[in-house]
């Protein structure tokens, strides 16, 4: 299965990447770990007549914490880059947990943070524990760089609000009061799965009650979203089963999944409710985010 | 990364691969596939062809020590990096305890996975000499056995740990 011809550059700057981004317009398309492009290029899904590798822009693989900041991943983080972070497994565990999730060891070798989040695949396993834990991302283009919430990102399947110039460069975790939170994937299998459902929360408990929350879901709309009228209920209520499993029910109502090879619309509504429940108690029995 | 022309005008890459020790520079096209560099340019036969999707892993090598499927990469991408492939796992010839374990607890059937699950273990020991069946479990869960139901190939990479 070879590739179409395209042609290649490797630009050394920002800048010149956005330039020739802008110059090249709808024929070119940005390759970073490209494992979701290679697919996609090997099945004629796509045809760029030109790809622009963004490796040589060696300060997007950095994971750094800054204060008044947050924890900040540059894009072309790995998810095993993810997966190893001291500082990643230290702060938000439940970003460690959703990248060693996706695919295999291999693809997570070579797999980056920004592909996983341009590439708009509603079943994508780090945007809903970002959403949930309030992630922004940074965009920079020929006029300027700019910064959006995560959740407004995505505007529906492989489509987003980011221009043909702009390359995402990093992504950005705010320092936050949340005393847990956790992703948890529903696939088919232990690896190598899309998902079929993702659920992430992030919870802020006092004691016993949640005095905040936010609920993030995958793999059930056109787009990632939180489960906000969900969220809702669970706001400075104190937990009991009755309430996980009403907000259960509340979550799998919000959602809006299709019908595929991984399971029907109806299947996966049921499991948005038995994933939403058990990804809160997680988060709310293990008290680490 | 220098751009020449071919006679025919065709755009081609200068890439330097170090592959098991070894310098190669290459002339590629952009669209030249790591796997295929090392299959048909260097004659590294050893690394199977299967998926071609990144799901089964028969084209797994060692990239900078880390296993990714070369199915999947350009050969642009490994410009200027350190590539181990299943015939650079044997040192003076003679097997690698992985390999010679691998023999010993008939963990090879037809062997198309073998290359790729070899490079998966023995990049599991380096940062892990003594894993846990799960972490052997995780380490080859892509690269796909069609014969042996795995439980020969985890047992191989234990007794390799544990003879470490």
């Amino acid at each position: 299965m070879n590739l179409p011809d395209f042609d290649y550059y490797e630009p050394e700057s920002m800048q010149e990447t956005c330039k020739l981004l802008a110059h090249l317009g709808g024929r070119a398309k940005v390759i970073s770990g490209g494992t979701d492009l290679m697919v996609k290029m090997k099945h004629a899904l796509l045809s760029p007549e030109v790809l622009v590798s963004i490796k040589n822009l060696s300060q997007l693989t950095n994971i750094y914490y800054e204060k008044g900041k947050g924890v900040v991943i540059g894009a072309s983080a790995t998810h095993n880059d993810i997966v190893n972070s001291p500082l990643l497994q230290e702060k938000y565990r439940s970003i460690c947990e959703a990248a060693h999730h996706m695919a295999n060891n291999q693809i997570r070798n070579i797999a980056t943070i920004g592909g996983n989040i341009v590439n708009a695949v509603p079943s994508a396993d780090l945007p809903p524990i970002l959403i949930a834990l309030g992630a922004s991302v940074k965009l920079v283009g020929c006029s300027g760089e700019r910064r959006i919430p995560l959740e407004e990102f995505f505007t529906g399947p492989s489509k987003s609000v980011i221009a043909q110039d702009e390359i995402l460069t990093e992504v950005i975790i705010p320092d936050q009061p949340a005393t847990g939170s956790t992703y948890l994937k529903f696939g088919l299998r232990r690896s190598g799965a899309l998902a079929v459902v993702g659920v992430a929360v992030a919870v802020t408990m006092d004691g016993d009650i949640c005095k905040d929350a936010r609920i993030a879901l995958g793999a059930v709309a056109p787009v990632p979203f939180r489960a906000q009228k969900a969220e809702d209920l669970l706001k400075g209520k104190k937990i009991t089963k009755e309430l996980l499993e009403e907000i259960g029910k509340c979550a799998a109502a919000e959602s809006n999944p299709i019908s595929d090879i991984r399971g029907s619309a109806e299947y996966r509504r049921d499991m948005v409710r038995v994933f939403t429940k058990r990804t809160l108690s997680k988060a709310i029995n293990e008290g680490h985010v | 990364m220098q751009a020449i022309q071919d006679k025919n005008g065709v755009k081609h890459f200068l890439i330097t691969l170090n592959v098991n020790g070894d310098s190669y520079t290459k002339a590629v096209k952009a669209n030249a596939l790591l796997v295929n560099v090392l299959r048909n340019e260097l004659d590294l036969t050893g690394t199977k062809k299967g998926c071609e999707l990144g799901d089964c892993g028969s084209c797994t090598v060692l990239l900078d020590g880390k296993p990714v499927d070369s199915c999947m990469l350009l050969a642009v991408y490994a410009d200027g990096r350190k590539i181990t492939t299943i015939e650079g796992v044997a040192q003076n010839d003679k097997m690698d305890k992985l390999q010679e374990s691998f023999a010993e607890n008939a963990a090879v059937q037809c062997g198309y996975c073998t290359p790729g699950m070899v490079l998966s273990a023995k990049a599991l020991l380096t940062i892990n000499p003594h894993p846990t069946e799960l972490d052997v479990r995780e380490a080859i869960a892509g690269n796909l056995c069609r014969c042996t139901g795995y439980v020969n190939i985890v047992k191989a990479v234990l007794a390799a740990a544990d003879e470490a």
